[in-house]
């Protein structure tokens, strides 16, 4: 336990200083505060199509910080050493998630508040918008990570990563956007079984992934 | 410490489909070093990955007693952080105290640039703070790869006395390099011997 903090503390400050924490947040008030200027500022129109909006955005802003995740200490050997060490892979991928989702989840669910008011979202949808966040978030976290050990090490990763990303996030987009509509009530239990099974999958998945790229 | 023990015996490695080396064997007990020697690309950095784990042999067993330490030519230290403070982040791993961090910085003439961001070191620099992690970590085998790049002479003298210190203490340390070391009388592997070739 004692490791998994000190690792999650590590990468917390990693992201802090490459200052990637601002990028999915800028994302997403660049993506809402643009979206009225396409569609008109017909406000009913906004507040029925902006909660969608808002999980397109927030899917796209998971994958923004994916270069960074693993490959930059795969390249440094930090993590040969942290293998070195018997420290196992699963524990780093799981200690990444941790550190991952604290930089990018809460400052996330912040955002969209701002983000929010631009398209006119009334209360209970934004109620229901930062639920689903709350539940979808660390499954965006996890898809990103999930995809940053598979993707380490190959040329244009960045590209390949939004490929292998999509199809594995739709389900998400389809539950938490669904959460916005009627009957929200099984589409958010949908949402938190689709986040768990990633978040579960991640740590196993990501370290098989880094011990395959050590060969 | 004094249980230490490497052991390998007929180790074979392949990178890319192509074999490097066959039949390299090798018994180290507390306080007994090796050196590996040969030209560039003969397998020697692979043959450390295989000590250290990171890398499985294609044919040969590998048996381990004690704690790796392993200073390759990658740093693992966070270019951003001052040099210290990157050093304790892999010093707490290790569960080394402040005191023990201090010696390996004093050990490897560091203790001036403590407070130095590591993107900001020279060469040799970067290669002791990699040396000072090894020391600080306590670990009882010691794997250096080409320990002596970028090292001046006086450096090179630092390296000979924390080997020598590491060794009267029961430890083990395998180096691999191409250029002499201030090693007393290890075991000198030439990879050379070993080539896939002419072993055959």
């Amino acid at each position: 336990m004692k490791l998994l903090l000190l690792l999650a503390a590590r990468d917390l400050r990693q992201a802090w200083q490459s200052a990637g924490l601002w990028l999915p947040v800028a994302f997403l008030l660049l993506v809402a505060s643009l979206y009225p200027f396409a569609v008109g500022p017909d406000a009913a129109l906004l507040r029925r199509s902006g909660g969608g909006m808002l999980w397109i955005a927030a899917l796209l802003a998971s994958l923004l910080p994916v270069d960074r995740l693993i490959a930059p200490d795969r390249d440094a050997g930090v993590l040969d050493q942290l293998a070195v060490r018997g420290i196992g892979d699963e524990l780093v991928i799981l200690a990444r998630l941790v550190a991952h989702w604290l930089g990018f989840g809460p400052a996330l669910m912040i955002a969209t508040l701002p983000a929010a008011a631009l398209l006119k979202l009334d209360g209970s949808t934004i109620g229901l918008l930062e639920l689903g966040l709350f539940i979808g978030t660390p499954a965006l976290a996890a898809l990103g990570l999930l995809v940053a050990s598979l993707t380490a090490g190959l040329r244009s990763s960045g590209a390949l990563a939004g490929l292998l990303a999509l199809p594995l996030a739709v389900p998400l987009l389809i539950f938490g956007a669904g959460t916005l509509g009627d009957g929200s009530g099984a589409a958010l239990k949908f949402l938190g079984a689709a986040s768990l099974l990633l978040v579960a999958i991640t740590p196993f998945a990501g370290g098989a992934a880094i011990r395959a790229g050590r060969e | 410490m004094s249980d230490a023990a490497l052991r390998l015996s007929g180790i074979a490695c392949a990178r890319g489909g192509r074999l490097l080396f066959r039949g390299v064997d090798l018994a180290l007990e507390a306080g007994a070093s090796a050196l590996l020697r040969g030209p560039n690309g003969i397998g020697k950095s692979s043959l450390m990955r295989i000590c250290a784990g990171l890398l499985r042999p294609v044919a040969g067993t590998i048996e381990r007693r004690g704690q790796i330490g392993l200073a390759d030519e990658r740093l693992a230290l966070d270019m951003e952080e001052p040099l210290r403070t990157a050093l304790s982040f892999w010093a707490r791993l290790d569960g080394a105290d402040e005191a023990a961090l201090d010696r390996a910085l004093d050990a490897m003439a560091l203790g001036p640039l403590a407070d130095i961001p590591v993107r900001m070191l020279s060469t040799g620099q970067r290669k002791r703070a990699a040396l000072a992690r090894v020391i600080a970590g306590g670990a009882a085998v010691w794997l250096l790869d080409e320990p002596g790049n970028g090292l001046d002479d006086a450096s090179l003298g630092l390296l000979g006395t924390a080997v020598a210190d590491q060794l009267a203490g029961g430890g083990i340390v395998v180096a691999a390099s191409h250029q002499p070391l201030p090693m007393t009388a290890p075991i000198v592997i030439e990879l050379g011997d070993h080539l896939a070739e002419k072993a055959a």
